[in-house]
């Protein structure tokens, strides 16, 4: 067979056209479904607000933390590395590092903020999951469907907040007492936070907020610009972990 | 031609063998006695026929789990109109089937089926530790 320089200079060119116009499409294909993803143009979008001034005044209180982990049964593993944790407190320095500096009192820095997933605008854990066993429901939660978790920590190492524990043994024997109204997990499913999707959808509020006795936790919806959550953003200055990262995370601290 | 009678009873061995589970089947005198289970006292109907449950109750669970967990539907409404609140521990066991062991448990054992893994995660009201109602 002849081919001309021509002839070949020409299909060349068409096959490598055709190729790079493939790859256009795949990141035009991406990026949408990532804007579908931002802009949901849902009624609701559910977020948390804590005032820390307000939990600061009951430094070393752990409510939220007992009356979520009792509610979820989430084990009080005693091993620190196979701990189970949908809420816990960290110091202020470590959990907003960007806002920390050298002259801060050391007390302040020291003081404990209370975290839990963040259930981000734009969350990195979805995306790495390949089940689909995380995913975002269109009211803002990050769910997670513990039957299509595989444990293949994918999400744990995507989270850049820490939010998910692992299931290294079965939380069962570790679990003093059993909720009913919660299952537990069993060994080698990632968890995490998920706002109490089940106390939402019989219109009761998560249970952190309703145990906090300082009442520094608000939860609400923030598509709504009458709700609480709205109203307390709008006049005061709120933070949030990490947001360089471009994640939108939800869960506002005011300080 | 010399090894005719070995390979009649080699042939007689096999065949033998190959249909020992049928043989057995017959000689056993009918199906083995199905399991008695202990029905609930408080309810004579199920979410749906006991015909369909009998054959397609894990259908139903599957079915239950992608309505509850991923589209946030958390009732479901039965062929004969009634409504239920979608739920293995909160409806099925708490509410009717009180004793696993003695229904779920006793005809899984008898035809065989290989655990389904359900009570890993969810609790059976009656093996609940400390359990809060």
């Amino acid at each position: 067979m002849n081919i001309t320089r021509k002839r070949f200079l020409q299909v060349t060119g068409i096959s490598a056209l055709a190729v790079a116009g493939e790859k256009l499409a795949g990141s035009l294909a991406l990026a949408m479904e990532d804007a579908e993803l931002r802009e949901t143009g849902s009624s609701t979008r559910y977020a948390m607000v804590i005032d820390l001034v307000k939990c600061w005044q009951q430094e070393g209180c752990t409510d939220c933390i007992q009356a979520c982990h009792e509610t979820h049964n989430v084990p009080p593993i005693p091993d620190h590395s196979h701990r189970i944790e949908w809420i816990w407190k960290s110091s202020f320095e470590s959990s907003f590092h960007s806002q920390a500096n050298d002259y801060q009192a050391e007390d302040l820095k020291k003081m404990s903020v209370p975290l839990f997933c963040n259930h981000c605008d734009n969350p990195p854990c979805v995306r790495v999951c390949p089940t689909k066993a995380t995913w975002r429901r269109e009211d803002g939660l990050v769910m997670m469907d513990w039957h299509r978790c595989i444990g293949c920590r994918y999400c744990m190492a995507a989270c850049p907040y820490g939010s998910r524990s692992f299931n290294w043994t079965d939380p069962r024997e570790f679990l003093p007492q059993q909720n009913l109204d919660y299952p537990t997990r069993t060994t080698g499913v990632v968890e995490k936070c998920t706002f109490c999707d089940k106390r939402l959808a019989k219109n009761e509020l998560p249970a952190c907020v309703v145990a906090c006795p300082q009442k520094a936790m608000t939860f609400g919806n923030l598509a709504d610009k009458d709700s609480e959550v709205r109203q307390l953003l709008y006049p005061r200055i709120a933070i949030r972990r990490k947001p360089e990262l471009g994640t939108k995370p939800v869960v506002f601290y005011i300080v | 031609m010399r090894d005719r009678s070995i390979i009649y009873i080699g042939l007689f061995i096999f065949l033998a063998v190959i249909t020992l589970p049928f043989t057995l089947n017959l000689t056993a005198g009918g199906t083995a006695e199905p399991p008695d289970l202990v029905l609930p006292e408080n309810e004579t109907q199920c979410v749906e026929s006991a015909d369909f449950m009998r054959s397609s109750h894990m259908q139903l669970l599957l079915d239950w789990r992608e309505e509850y967990v991923r589209r946030n539907i958390r009732e479901y409404t039965a062929t004969n109109g009634k409504s239920f609140n979608i739920g293995l521990t909160d409806t099925c066991l708490a509410q009717c089937h009180t004793n696993k062991a003695d229904f779920c448990d006793r005809c899984h054992t008898f035809a065989g089926v290989q655990g389904p893994y359900c009570m890993d995660c969810h609790i059976d009201p009656t093996e609940a530790l400390g359990g809060r109602q």
